[in-house]
């Protein structure tokens, strides 16, 4: 299909003329950087919902709850479903729809399962960019589902105005260890699958392990427990992300995020542009015994960007 | 970026025999395929909406009931209905070979049988992509 014709079947709501521009943008074709061009300014301020937590909590099925729940009350949803690729084959085994059924009663749902690959800006700049094709579709909400381990934590908090994170009662003995991460991305938290013993203590261990982070007037992060297979509070947990949409754009916090991200996007991509184009030099490389610092030096000469030693220091 | 071949592996209809069907979606992840893995009990409409949301190449119906002449034909119908004629359907299951033919003519790619081996449908997938898109 040509381009303009897509554009044109874009503009006027064609969900495969939004799937084919995903795949474009996806793919990084030239077309499609094209459109993320044209789409820039026509964009919808869509709220961006991320849900993360390890493997196997219940992401998926609280998602088909949540996208049921949202169909209701807006007119699109958008919904990117993230599972990783294979470094070795670059296969990905696309699973999150086998649990997301209630999505095939609501029409104005859209869901795309996207794979991790192994892009070089990583996951935020695939993802950032599938989440703007949504958002020139017209979503008024695009919820972003994505398992929560290493560098994806950082990037799904950076690319959505709003992270829930979803654990279950068995987590509260490792909460200690995930400190440093999940714990520290969640503007809800979530303990799923709360029918199992040990929900309460979980819940405890989170709020405890939240009370050291929190500054003075800060709202207190909060911790509900769910049961999606039950249909347990899943009103109150829409309910909650509902509220701190509301606070995010009462306090301003969600401007400063949404600009925040955009140099972040610039950073990104340039980082990516940079790459490509030194790519040839860096095939081209002498194997000889050279710390890594002066061979990058030394290609850096030749595109006649001028490096300063001092700049290490800045950040 | 390098285009991944993007295939739908469905279960469509009643029966309840998923373990070929998930054989196959993690041989062609091996392959290198980006697999899309949606389960039991799929209604051909939901099959239809899938393939269309995910933007596949490939649909991979696995179809052990018996119901393989009603089902194909009706997934065939759904998709040109929303102008999707590029997408290759493909599957397998216990299909008798004069059925096979049949569906072929009406515009079926392969339809594969018991025994197959798994590399056989990848190779079968990478071939017809490789000819088919550029």
């Amino acid at each position: 299909m040509k381009y303009e014709e897509l554009f044109s079947d874009f503009n006027r709501g064609k969900k495969t003329a939004l799937a084919r521009m995903i795949t474009l943008v996806d793919n990084e074709e030239p077309e499609g950087i094209e459109f993320l061009k044209e789409n820039y300014s026509k964009r919808k301020d869509s709220f961006r919902l991320g849900i993360t937590g390890p493997p196997g909590v219940g992401k998926s099925s609280l998602l088909n709850h949540l996208i049921d729940y949202f169909a209701k009350k807006y007119e699109k949803v958008g919904v990117i479903a993230i599972d990783p690729s294979s470094p070795f084959t670059g296969g990905a085994l696309l699973g999150d729809r086998l649990r997301m059924n209630r999505a095939y009663e609501n029409e104005n749902v859209f869901i795309r399962s996207v794979a991790s690959r192994g892009s070089l800006g990583g996951l935020s700049t695939s993802t950032e960019n599938i989440s703007q094709v949504m958002e020139g579709f017209g979503m008024d909400i695009i919820l972003i589902e994505t398992v929560g381990v290493g560098q994806s934590e950082l990037d799904i908090m950076e690319i959505t105005d709003a992270v829930v994170v979803v654990l279950v009662p068995e987590s509260g003995d490792s909460i200690q260890a995930m400190k440093a991460g999940l714990m520290e991305i969640g503007d809800i938290f979530v303990v799923n699958k709360s029918d199992r013993e040990g929900s309460d203590r979980a819940v405890e261990f989170i709020k405890s392990s939240l009370s050291f982070k929190k500054k003075e007037n800060e709202r207190e992060i909060p911790v509900i427990k769910t049961s999606a297979s039950n249909e347990y509070n899943i009103d109150i947990l829409a309910m909650q992300i509902e509220e701190t949409q509301k606070l995010l754009i009462e306090s301003g916090a969600l401007k400063q995020k949404r600009e925040n991200r955009k140099e972040k996007e610039v950073k990104d991509i340039l980082r990516d542009m940079f790459i490509k184009s030194i790519d040839k030099h860096l095939k081209n490389m002498e194997n000889i015994n050279e710390s890594p610092y002066e061979k990058a030096n030394k290609i850096l000469q030749k595109t006649g960007i001028n490096f300063t030693e001092d700049l290490w220091k800045k950040r | 970026m390098e285009k991944k071949i993007r295939v739908l592996v469905a279960k469509p209809g009643l029966d309840g025999h998923d373990r070929g069907a998930k054989v196959i979606a993690a041989a062609l992840t091996d392959a290198g395929m980006e697999v899309i893995y949606t389960g039991l009990h799929q209604t051909p409409e939901k099959i239809v909406r899938t393939a269309i949301e995910e933007d596949v190449d490939v649909i991979g119906l696995s179809v052990l009931s018996g119901a393989h002449m009603s089902i194909f034909p009706k997934v065939m119908e759904l998709l040109k209905k929303e102008g999707k004629t590029d997408i290759l359907i493909t599957g397998g299951g216990i299909i008798p070979s004069e059925d096979m033919e049949e569906l072929n003519k009406l515009g079926v790619g392969k339809l594969f049988g018991p025994g197959t081996k798994s590399s056989e449908v990848a190779e079968y997938i990478v071939d017809w992509h490789s000819k088919n898109r550029k």
